[in-house]
């Protein structure tokens, strides 16, 4: 049973703005039956460009159907410009939240909307997230789409890209590209840090400094790459330079955990927090 | 509110008669069956007893029966016994609509060195036979096909299986948790070397399985531990469960009869109102090589959760193979290992009857199901036209 808001509920039960606006001033299509989810998005606008009328059509699941509802309130009244502003979190915020799981409909309302405004403008719609490799052959998404929702979620694990975009929620086999992606995309963020680090005289760290940046650092740059193989890490404990930390998940078993553990833990501890560090493992 | 329960697959509501069986043995009968006085001592007679239960349901002897902890744990002793028995053999033998306890400790097995074999099923959801001859070998450790689907009741000729599986010299492995209370099944005339079965599908409580393991198999055993089970399962005897469960088989085999008739009845004429009624229905697996309980159900251009949420408005259980209600992305991979259209899969809609069903239930879903459907055609973008479209589209693709 998945855990809906009231206003999720309320927004399936009694969707708002159902159908279809006859000679419509612009039209978004998003999705595809073999997808599982589709959203028609209709609007009529007066001279100054004002959201006069809007409805919809959506073939999906609860979330979607609620989302797509929530989206024609939102936009009633307010300009194309206004309206453009709108983000897939407003959605899911204006419905008083969305399980995890079901991100992918707010991202499905938004992408209407953009699809919308793009073809009143007469614009070829124009979104270079359409645009690309294909990388999940299952739901059709693209290197550029998924790259776009890794920024601006901030997603580091494959699960929570299939949440926002449901690339790789079929038959997994693109798993490794989209770790790639996400690889790519924070090994640029962190050379953005690195730089950052070059940059700032080194201080003496605090205790509380340390642990932070240590914490940090694992999050970053050592659990996705354990995690795409299957494995986890935990910080155990901090005690002056002694990192103490354990393995989960396949690490357990791997027989190069204790390589992992030198050249892929303790070298990234000592490249961004000092390099002073000693990482050790403890028993979970 | 009222609630029909029609997701019988999923789980069943314990028998009454079953909840009074076992009520002694949380508050008097507490004592354990393996100790040497006689209040414990006692108990290990009263497991005897539901042994022979178990075993008559089945046509089994006593002796071959394992009590378990549930479907998943009886599936994964089945398989890791034959395997640990047999290191030599390391190649195993599967269909591609097993349940999760098979499919995934298959994919588990397959990551870890041995061989799997998964064999697809056609648009009825029937395995070829000649394919499953060609694919066991000599160092085939166990073959574990289902004997019938949780998601479209599709029965498996699972005699003509292990005949093959015979003649090839391997072992055969079946998950019964679907079949056992709802078809007759004697072990006594089998080609079955292994055979599970659950609790809690056949009106017993949750929490507690068995293992048919034929005498003569070679068996190593899964959970590792005391003497209890003749050693091939350790840990002390959920009691109360095991007697529930004995109850449970006893019961089953009182009202097979009705289930085969009255039930099926009851199916039977759900499912034709709602190809009647319902727009753009298709039935999912074979339509006579079924259990009687099980309709598969899919209704075209409309999604299975939202199905299901509307239904659960008005109390009406089911499931549904819809991705969105997979916990996953994924839909039903029994389904689609079908080759049913994405259109129908995401649409779809299983509902299990028990014989605590009456005609009132199938009555009262066939009122409320067809408007559910209706309203979220409304909804939806698509309809005929569209297929119509795509159908075009796909012809002119083509020329």
């Amino acid at each position: 049973m998945w855990d809906y808001s009231e206003k999720v509920k309320d927004h399936f039960f009694h969707p708002r703005n159902v159908g279809d606006i006859e000679n419509p001033d612009a039209v978004g299509e998003v999705g595809s039956l073999a997808c599982g989810d589709a959203l028609k998005l209709m609007l009529k606008l007066d001279k100054s460009e004002r959201i006069v009328d809007v409805k919809f059509k959506t073939f999906g699941c609860g979330s979607a159907i609620a989302s797509a509802s929530a989206l024609t309130e939102m936009v009633k009244g307010k300009t194309l410009a206004e309206a453009a502003k709108i983000t897939d979190n407003d959605i899911a915020e204006y419905l008083n939240g969305l399980p995890e799981q079901k991100m992918h409909c707010s991202v499905m309302g938004r992408e209407a909307l953009e699809a919308a405004i793009a073809n009143y403008r007469g614009l070829k719609i124009e979104k270079p997230v359409d645009e690309g490799i294909i990388v999940c052959k299952c739901f059709g998404v693209t290197d550029n789409k998924i790259a776009h929702e890794i920024r601006e979620h901030k997603l580091t694990t494959i699960e929570q890209v299939t949440n926002y975009c449901k690339a790789g929620g079929g038959c997994r086999s693109c798993h490794p590209q989209i770790q790639a992606i996400i690889d790519e995309i924070w090994q640029k963020e962190k050379e953005k840090v690195m730089i950052e680090k070059a940059r700032k005289p080194a201080k003496k760290l605090t205790n509380i400094q340390k642990m932070k940046l240590i914490q940090e650092t694992i999050e970053r740059d050592i659990r996705p790459a354990l995690q795409s193989d299957g494995g986890d890490i935990e910080l155990f404990d901090v005690d002056g330079d002694r990192v103490m930390v354990s393995f989960r998940g396949s690490c357990v078993e791997c027989p190069s955990s204790k390589v992992t553990l030198k050249s892929t833990v303790e070298a990234k501890l000592r490249e961004f927090v000092t390099d002073t560090l000693i990482v050790e493992e403890v028993a979970s | 509110m009222k609630v029909v329960y029609t997701d019988n697959n999923a789980t069943t509501m314990v028998a009454p008669e079953v909840v009074e069986a076992m009520l002694p043995y949380f508050r008097e009968y507490y004592g354990n069956p393996s100790s040497m006085h006689t209040f414990g001592g006692q108990v290990a007679k009263k497991i005897d007893t539901a042994r022979q239960q178990v075993a008559e349901l089945i046509g089994a002897n006593p002796e071959e029966i394992v009590f378990t902890s549930c479907g998943t744990e009886s599936d994964n002793a089945a398989i890791w016994g034959i395997l640990r028995a047999n290191p030599h053999k390391r190649h195993i033998v599967t269909s591609r609509v097993e349940h999760p306890a098979v499919y995934n400790l298959c994919k588990y097995l397959a990551q870890s060195g041995y061989h799997v074999t998964e064999l697809g099923v056609d648009s009825n959801g029937m395995l070829n036979l000649n394919e499953l001859a060609d694919a066991v070998r000599e160092d085939t450790a166990i073959v574990s096909i289902m004997y019938a689907n949780n998601e479209t009741g599709v029965i498996f000729p699972i005699e003509e299986i292990g005949s093959i599986v015979k003649q090839k010299g391997s072992i055969l492995h079946t998950d019964a948790v679907q079949a056992v209370g709802k078809i007759p099944l004697d072990l006594s005339k089998s080609t079955i070397d292994l055979l599970t079965l659950s609790g809690h599908k056949l009106h017993a409580p949750k929490g507690v399985g068995a293992l048919f393991v034929r005498k003569g198999i070679t068996f190593s055993p899964f959970i590792i531990g005391g003497h209890q089970e003749k050693n091939r399962r350790g840990g002390t005897e959920n009691v109360p469960s095991i007697i529930g469960l004995g109850k449970a088989c006893e019961l089953a085999k009182k009202f097979m009869s009705e289930e085969n008739t009255r039930v099926k009845q009851l199916r039977d004429k759900l499912e034709n109102e709602m190809l009647k009624r319902a727009p753009d229905p298709r039935v999912n697996g074979h339509r006579t090589q079924r259990l009687p309980n099980t309709t598969n159900l899919s209704f075209e251009f409309v999604e299975g959760e939202a199905i299901l949420l509307l239904l659960n408005e008005k109390g009406i259980c089911a499931s549904s193979g819809s991705a969105c209600t997979s916990g996953s992305l994924e839909p039903s991979h029994v389904l689609r290992a079908m080759g049913v259209p994405f259109t129908a899969v995401h649409g779809s809609i299983r509902l299990s009857l028990s014989r605590y069903n009456t005609m009132d239930d199938v009555d009262y879903i066939i009122e409320h199901l067809p408007p559910i459907l209706r309203r979220l055609r409304e909804i939806s973008p698509y309809g005929r036209e569209t297929k119509v479209k795509e159908q075009t589209e796909r012809i002119s693709a083509r020329a």
